[in-house]
């Protein structure tokens, strides 16, 4: 089994062609990228909003109780309802995309809400203080300061979308979840693990490209990792 | 100079926080706002750079209505240092201390060298300029909070209970060596704390403010210890107040008496109950008593528990001398630390019944402001 499965992973011709690995991983990614995009361009203001006004918390508690609706299920529930009201292709794309939004949001929200919160209250009054414009004052020193909980916010929706976007599969795109279900579908269950694998990879290497981000966004003075020289410098109090 | 024209602040859950405040803030000295919590004190301080807005009357800086500038702007021409420092974690020391050049656009070169330059003036190493500020401990931070307020040289700075999170020690420290940087600075400084031995030391006039915000008295610290205006300022200012005014009176000419000394590493075969003992600078070095000592007197012999007053200091360092001294005789130097004599309690009591105490002001009332000369042009 392991062997055939290896086999299967190695081998040119499952690679090629129009339902070759490529193209599914290919599919896979860029369905993936479009969803955390799009959760984020709806998350992160709404977040960075709510830390940093302290107002209207009620939306993360909101967004992480949506975390309990069935993917899989809502995927059904909205094909069947907008899919009618939708020609083309489309008719299956928006319904899968937006049902990975909605399991994407509540891990980007809570980070960037997290993050903003977090912020040291004396940084935020001297960032003020010192004349920075309530603009600056988020730009400059609240997103660069909440950004070590908003990266991991992201990161976790990330894998979250990377592992669920196979369901995408079963309305009819691509992705690696084709590999899944058709070998389910046809006992193939070569196809199938080897599906599983790959989409397991390909969540760990999109995670670990994310963390290298971090550790170049993030400052050194937020995670308390050393920099340059290690001298303890005691010399005044 | 910063003067306060009856600012009100209530907040909107009806508490009245600083109650028509009168107030003026000389240029070049420092006042320190001191009063219990409740008192209003730092929320008074916030309206000076509308962190918080007053909900009536208005505060002027050098004659222009702070409510006529925009908010930011304004902020960046006046210092801003508060209780933990709150310094950018982000940001590395020097970044830090230049945030307000970076905000003004100063060329970044300048930025670099003037960061620098405070770096030093407030007594860091140069070596901490590419740390960050969770590697810096507590005095160490607040010194570069001082730093990033006096970077675009403002002329008024604001301090809120600049060195309260620090240890007794540090705290000491930094304050001395604050008042040494606004000898040279000459800064507007409205200062608040909720000590009122820090108030005593720091103010050259302090506000003593009542729960509710209202001004309890106005004075300089030494006419604060010797008339409280109320029995609510005298318990704040607190016991031993007659003793820690003899701060602000300098010694008179003390009767001193020649005192014969030891000099370390020197034996001796005297038999007097206390001898003093100098270094070759003829420095006070400590008390032996020749009783216990066996040969040549060492470091370790010493009874360091005297304390040592210059003839140029304050009443209360000469009697502390002498009161501190295991031979009740204090010892005086001049100001390079040389030994000229030692004088006794009794004979420092006799100059301090001889000194004058500040007098009572005529026009002293409780919430009247001390006097000012440059209060009597009101701004246009």
């Amino acid at each position: 089994m392991i062997q055939s499965i290896i086999e299967w992973l190695l081998s040119p011709e499952s690679w090629t062609g129009s339902s070759g690995i490529a193209t599914r991983l290919w599919e896979h990614l860029l369905y993936s990228a479009i969803v955390v995009v799009l959760a984020c361009v709806i998350a992160i203001p709404l977040g960075l909003y709510i830390g940093h006004a302290g107002r209207a918390n009620w939306a993360v508690t909101l967004a992480n109780s949506a975390r309990a609706v069935p993917t899989l299920g809502l995927l059904f529930a909205m094909t069947l309802v907008v899919g009618p009201m939708i020609s083309s292709e489309l008719a299956f794309v928006i319904p899968s995309i937006a049902v990975l939004v909605l399991l994407a949001i509540p891990p980007v929200l809570s980070g960037a809400y997290a993050g903003v919160a977090s912020v040291d209250p004396a940084a935020r009054d001297a960032a003020r203080g010192v004349g920075m414009r309530p603009l600056q004052v988020l730009t400059r020193v609240e997103v660069p300061c909440a950004l070590p909980l908003l990266l991991s916010g992201i990161r976790a929706a990330t894998l979250q979308v990377i592992a669920t976007a196979t369901i995408a599969a079963y309305v009819g795109l691509g992705g690696l979840g084709r590999f899944l279900i058709d070998g389910l579908a046809s006992g193939d269950y070569v196809r199938t693990a080897g599906g599983a694998l790959l989409v397991a990879a390909l969540a760990l290497t999109v995670d670990g490209v994310l963390a290298l981000v971090e550790r170049y966004a993030v400052s050194p003075g937020l995670t308390g990792k050393d920099v340059g020289d290690t001298a303890v410098v005691a010399s005044t109090t | 100079m910063i003067r306060f024209d009856r600012v009100t602040k209530r907040f909107p859950d009806g508490t009245v926080a600083v109650d028509e405040l009168d107030l003026t803030a000389p240029t070049g000295k420092i006042t320190v706002l001191v009063g219990p919590s409740g008192c209003g004190k730092t929320t008074s301080l916030r309206m000076v750079n509308r962190m918080i807005e007053p909900t009536s009357g208005a505060i002027y800086l050098d004659g222009t209505d702070t409510a006529d500038l925009k908010a930011a702007e304004m902020r960046r021409g006046i210092g801003y240092v508060i209780q933990h420092a709150g310094l950018f974690p982000h940001r590395t020391i020097v970044e830090n201390i230049g945030a307000v050049p970076t905000l003004l656009g100063w060329d970044k070169k300048r930025i670099q060298e003037r960061s620098m330059e405070l770096l030093e003036r407030v007594g860091l190493d140069p070596s901490v300029a590419r740390r960050y500020p969770s590697q810096l401990s507590g005095g160490q931070q607040q010194r570069v909070g001082v730093a990033r307020a006096l970077a675009a040289d403002p002329p008024v700075m604001l301090m809120d209970e600049p060195f309260s999170a620090v240890d007794p020690v540090v705290r000491e420290q930094l304050q001395d060596e604050f008042l040494r940087l606004q000898d040279e600075l000459d800064k507007t400084i409205i200062f608040v704390t909720h000590d009122i031995d820090e108030a005593i030391k720091m103010g050259d006039q302090v506000a003593v403010l009542r729960v509710g915000g209202r001004l309890a008295q106005m004075a300089d610290p030494a006419y604060l210890l010797t008339h409280p205006a109320d029995d609510f300022v005298a318990d704040f200012v607190g016991r031993d107040r007659g003793y820690r005014a003899l701060s602000f009176q300098a010694s008179p000419r003390l009767p001193l008496h020649s005192e014969r000394t030891l000099l370390m590493g020197e034996a001796t075969d005297r038999t007097d109950e206390w001898i003093l003992v100098v270094d070759d600078e003829h420095r006070p070095q400590g008390w032996v008593e020749p009783s216990r000592l066996s040969g040549p007197v060492t470091e370790a012999d010493l009874q360091r528990g005297g304390t040592v007053a210059r003839a140029s200091g304050s009443l209360r360092a000469a009697l502390d001398a002498a009161l501190s001294a295991p031979s009740r005789r204090g010892v005086i130097v001049d100001d390079s630390g040389e030994l000229i004599g030692t004088v006794r309690a009794h004979e420092v009591l006799a100059a301090i019944e001889d000194a004058d105490r500040p007098e009572l002001q005529d026009d002293d009332q409780a919430g009247s402001p001390a006097p000012d000369p440059a209060a009597e042009h009101t701004p246009s």
